[in-house]
């Protein structure tokens, strides 16, 4: 069982591959962040199947702690892209406002 | 049997992630790359969590199996609405169709 | 076989993955493959038998360093408003790529002519049983090179002192970090009252696990953080302000209270000795109030320095 997880994990691995060229193409910086958030779900899943690989199912946690953390940098990016790092990422409006606000001190 | 159940599952999952990645490479514009993402990937991971869910030691392990799942599909709905939003103007080359209030409106489905 | 498979496969990842952010073209890629990094090095040093160093990898290398970064380059294309900088090579480039080389091949050398490895697993293992934590890492971290642990925390708050200074004098008292706005009941809202109560429960079970397994205040306290990150970048909290008593009382309660443990324990026999009898509750105690300081000042490192006076 344990050499199949592990040939399964490669092949999560070599899809994490393809999202890496994606990373690499963009085009756009959306492209980019999504690429690296299918690393991250493939990521977690390669854990889990480590976990049952090893039989040391402790690696849980740290798939665990992956997924949860998995938003932080793709919510960084919307607010970085939108009122220059702190406005509504849901609001087109208020984000010309915010931007106006942004003039170099 | 187990046993055989986990390889089906597992082996259907990476079926589904390699769909995912799939559509990442080959999808023409960024929304349709966020569809091959948000869908494919979580039910991947999905199934290959359902297929070690039979081969867990504890009650525990599983719980953190349902648990890593739950997280990664609110991430990734979150995550896709948010950058959809972001990518909406300079992709389809035009504004927004309709004010904020209406446009995809995945908050008030998911609570 | 497919060991070695997988593990070739990770480790071409991993060089794709770090030649890219450092030879990308533009620094929004170069952050974006810093994060992927983070993600792969994690599963590798779980491929080690390292789960402790995954998990901290995990939540630090792949979570709160993407948004560090990403504010960070948010902050830069603000303020000289002008298109991505790039990361093309330049002379500072090279000069640190050679001083990089330097340093990498003087540990290469090092490692290389160590004497036959002796380990100090076997004497950590003999001495497991008065650590007064089954987890050999922790009782590594707490007990047997405390010291490490003590300093460590300290040289976080002068990281975050350091970023403090770059306040301007007006803001200064102010709270940290830009305000944030987000639309009330939008999607950011409502993941930002979702993700906090799990998280919270994640950090605190990794914090109290840490004496038996993989976990501890490290991994917990920088979950604690990007939980208040979230809140916060969600709109639903603001910031504390520099000023705030609390807050600098939350900053420095973990390393005062390690530290006053460690004097105390002259009087039991040494610098920084635990008793083995109480050694067991004195740990969880030092990992508690450490995670809460490490989690604050984790969090303040994020949200930067104070940027403008409230009006009252």
């Amino acid at each position: 069982m344990s050499s199949w997880y592990l040939l399964l994990a490669t092949g999560l691995l070599l899809t994490i591959g393809g999202a890496l060229w994606r990373v690499w193409r963009g085009p756009d910086q959306a492209d980019r962040m999504m690429a690296a958030q299918l690393v991250g779900t493939g990521g977690v899943a390669t854990i889990l199947l480590l976990a049952a690989a090893t039989g040391e199912w402790a690696m849980l946690d740290v798939a665990l702690v992956l997924a949860l953390l998995a938003a932080l940098a793709a919510i960084a990016f919307v607010k970085s892209v939108r009122g220059a790092g702190h406005g509504d990422p849901e609001d087109e409006a208020q984000n010309d406002a915010a931007r106006a606000d942004e003039a170099p001190r | 049997m187990s046993d055989l159940f986990t390889i089906v599952m597992t082996a259907s999952g990476l079926v589904f992630f390699a769909a995912g990645t799939l559509g990442l490479i080959r999808f023409p514009d960024t929304h349709s790359r966020l569809h091959a993402l948000t869908k494919a990937d979580n039910l991947g991971l999905g199934l290959i969590a359902l297929g070690l869910a039979v081969q867990v030691p504890g009650l525990a392990d599983l719980f953190k199996l349902v648990l890593i799942w739950a997280l990664a599909i609110l991430a990734a709905g979150a995550t896709a609405q948010l950058v959809a939003r972001i990518a909406a103007p300079a992709d389809l080359g035009e504004e927004p169709q309709s004010p904020p209030d209406e446009t995809g409106d995945g908050e008030t489905r998911r609570t | 076989m497919i060991a070695s498979l997988f593990d070739l496969t990770l480790c071409l990842l991993i060089l794709a993955a770090a030649g890219a952010a450092v030879f990308g073209r533009a620094a929004f890629m170069a952050v974006v493959f810093f994060i992927v990094y983070g993600i792969l090095i994690a599963i590798a040093w779980l491929r080690l038998g390292a789960i402790d160093v995954a998990l901290a990898e995990a939540a630090i290398g792949a979570g709160l360093t993407g948004v560090l970064l990403l504010a960070a380059l948010a902050r830069i294309t603000r303020r000289i408003d002008a298109p991505e900088p790039s990361t093309g090579p330049d002379r500072t480039t090279l000069a640190t790529a050679l001083a990089s080389l330097v340093i990498a091949s003087a540990i290469a050398f090092a490692f290389l002519t160590l004497p036959e490895p002796q380990g100090l697993q076997e004497r950590v293992a003999e001495n497991l049983a008065d650590a007064g934590a089954e987890n050999p890492v922790t009782a590594v971290l707490l007990n047997f090179r405390g010291w490490d642990t003590l300093l460590e925390s300290i040289v976080l708050l002068a990281a975050l002192l350091g970023i403090w200074t770059l306040a301007r004098d007006e803001a200064w008292g102010g709270r940290a970090g830009p305000r944030h706005v987000t639309r009330p009941g939008g999607v950011l809202a409502q993941f930002g009252r979702v993700l906090p109560p799990i998280g919270l429960l994640v950090g605190i079970y990794l914090v109290w696990a840490g004496s038996k397994q993989p976990g501890g205040a490290f991994q917990g306290g920088t979950v604690l953080a990007a939980v208040w990150i979230v809140t916060i970048m969600a709109g639903l909290m603001q910031a504390p302000r520099v000023a705030d008593r609390a807050l600098r009382a939350a900053l420095v309660i973990g390393p005062v209270i390690f530290l006053a443990l460690a004097v105390a324990g002259v009087v039991a026999g040494a610098f920084l000795v635990f008793p083995p009898v109480h050694a067991g509750w004195l740990i969880l105690a030092v990992e508690a109030v450490l995670t809460l300081s490490i989690a604050v000042t984790l969090a303040m490192l994020v949200f930067g320095p104070p940027e403008e006076e409230e009006k009252p």
